[in-house]
């Protein structure tokens, strides 16, 4: 079960923050921006998983990432998992 | 004929400071590195150099390989463009340890939270060839490109490699050297339960109370060239790479053939490829580690090579001022070497104050002293020693 104060922001913000801290600019990290233009590949997928499954207890695969193209998608993907606890 | 090899670019990151001249500079005026028994590289902040992605994918050898490998090129004028199509530019880098911290940071993370936890990064951080992988994304540089590692020759042979890549026409440059980052508590107990470190945390190579190595870390790059090429592109040679010699002792698992039999032939490789007489060579930068076995074994080997010229050939080791790099102190040593035998100067042994019978070489004590060459308008030649674990030899020939 999430927490009470797990949100659509409390999980874009954890986000935002897990991706700067893999190397792209923290003004760079939007919901528009590309996969690509961060530069994130599939091991940082693999962290950002770790993230996940640290801060929320949610397990997934780096293959739940497929055919993710921005950050906002990938924060779907991940809002999804943890929101319907 | 061979294909000669020009030294093109240098580049360090040492106890000394960052920067080859920061090296030379503080080598020759006699200052130590080494504080609390350890040879640090206090001044090194990898974010000067790489990018945060660089900084969160890299063991700090990595880094420290990185940060040479920029300053090298860019003495080589290359920061900008390369001289050379990519594929023509190998990138061979040598390393004891790899990315040991990165290593027992994992176990310690696998043991305490399980293997979820465990880093993807892992892998790609801590492997020993990771440095020359890096180098080569940094830099788009697409030829012949791995590791060496053979303990604490692993800087010299990854250098020797190079030059017979060179030598061989498989290249036209090549970014060569050696990393480590090995003072992790892994290594420094391992080493210490091996007695192989100073008690004393004081490296006094040659000297008749000398007690064992000092654990270092760092980085040293080179930029080799063909020689004729470089000429045609108008580049400046810092000095040549004129020969190497490979061997080894197939004696112990740690201690040297005590007759020094193995880094003899080693050195007289080098000097055979350089066609140079013992005669002629002007300095020795000694493997000099401080241990009682090896700087015994390394003056008689000295001796055997050298003959009556041995007397009066000055012999100094780096390592009485920055310690012992492991697999990075053979590519260290090669830069502080053409830099000395540019300055036409032999760098001090610091520490060394009492003599031990047998070890009688001129270990130029304390302060520099100017070479031969000095005093005639002529090149000066230099050898560098290397010896690892193992009973690895390797021996560069340079002259500046």
């Amino acid at each position: 079960m999430s927490s009470p104060e797990t949100t659509p922001q409390s999980i874009e913000e954890a986000l935002f923050e897990a991706i700067a801290e893999i190397g792209p600019d923290r003004a760079d990290i939007t919901r528009e921006a590309t996969l690509e233009d961060l530069d994130i590949d599939s091991l940082d997928l693999v962290e950002i998983a770790q993230l996940v499954q640290e801060t929320w207890g949610v397990e997934l695969d780096p293959q739940d990432f497929e055919g993710v193209r921005t950050v906002g998608e990938a924060l779907d993907v991940i809002s999804a998992r943890v929101l319907v606890l | 004929m061979r294909r000669g090899v020009a030294i093109t670019g240098v580049g360090a990151v040492t106890p000394l400071g960052v920067g080859a001249e920061a090296l030379i500079d503080r080598w020759v005026a006699g200052a130590s590195g080494i504080e609390a028994g350890l040879g640090r590289c206090a001044r090194f902040d990898p974010r000067q150099t790489l990018t945060r992605k660089q900084l969160h994918r890299s063991d700090r050898f990595t880094q420290l390989a990185l940060t040479a490998a920029t300053e090298a090129l860019a003495g080589a004028g290359w920061a900008d463009e390369l001289p050379y199509p990519p594929e023509r530019i190998g990138c061979i880098v040598g390393s004891g340890v790899g990315g040991v911290e990165t290593l027992t940071r994992q176990q310690a993370t696998l043991q305490a939270r399980g293997v979820d936890a465990c880093s993807p990064l892992g892998i790609p951080m801590m492997m020993a060839n990771a440095a020359s992988g890096a180098i080569a994304m940094r830099y788009g540089i697409t030829g012949p490109n791995w590791c060496v590692a053979s303990a604490c020759a692993a800087g010299a042979h990854a250098i020797g490699t190079a030059v017979r890549l060179v030598q061989a026409g498989e290249v036209d440059a090549i970014v060569t050297g050696g990393a480590e980052a090995g003072i992790d508590p892994l290594v420094v107990a391992a080493f210490a339960r091996m007695r192989a470190t100073s008690r004393t945390g004081i490296s006094r190579p040659f000297d008749a109370r000398r007690d064992g190595f000092v654990l270092g870390e760092g980085a040293g790059m080179l930029v080799l060239e063909e020689a004729e090429a470089a000429r045609a592109r108008g580049a400046e040679p810092l000095g040549r790479l004129l020969g190497y010699g490979a061997t080894a002792d197939a004696y112990h698992l740690t201690a040297p053939e005590p007759t020094g039999s193995g880094p003899a032939r080693a050195m007289a490789l080098a000097l055979g490829e350089a066609g140079v007489d013992a005669e002629d060579v002007d300095y020795v930068n000694a493997h000099g580690t401080a241990t009682p076995l090896n700087d015994r074994v390394e003056t008689a080997a000295i001796k055997r090579v050298f003959g009556p010229a041995a007397a009066a050939l000055p012999v100094s080791s780096l390592k009485s001022a920055i310690g012992h790099l492991l697999g990075a102190s053979g590519a260290v040593e090669a830069v502080a070497t053409v830099l000395a035998l540019r300055r036409r100067i032999a760098p001090p042994t610091l520490n060394w104050a009492a003599a031990e019978e047998g070890l009688d070489l001129d270990y130029v004590p304390v302060r520099a002293k100017p070479l031969r060459a000095a005093a005639h308008a002529r090149r000066a030649v230099g050898i560098s020693n290397s010896f690892g674990f193992g009973g690895h030899n390797a021996v560069l020939c340079i002259a500046a």
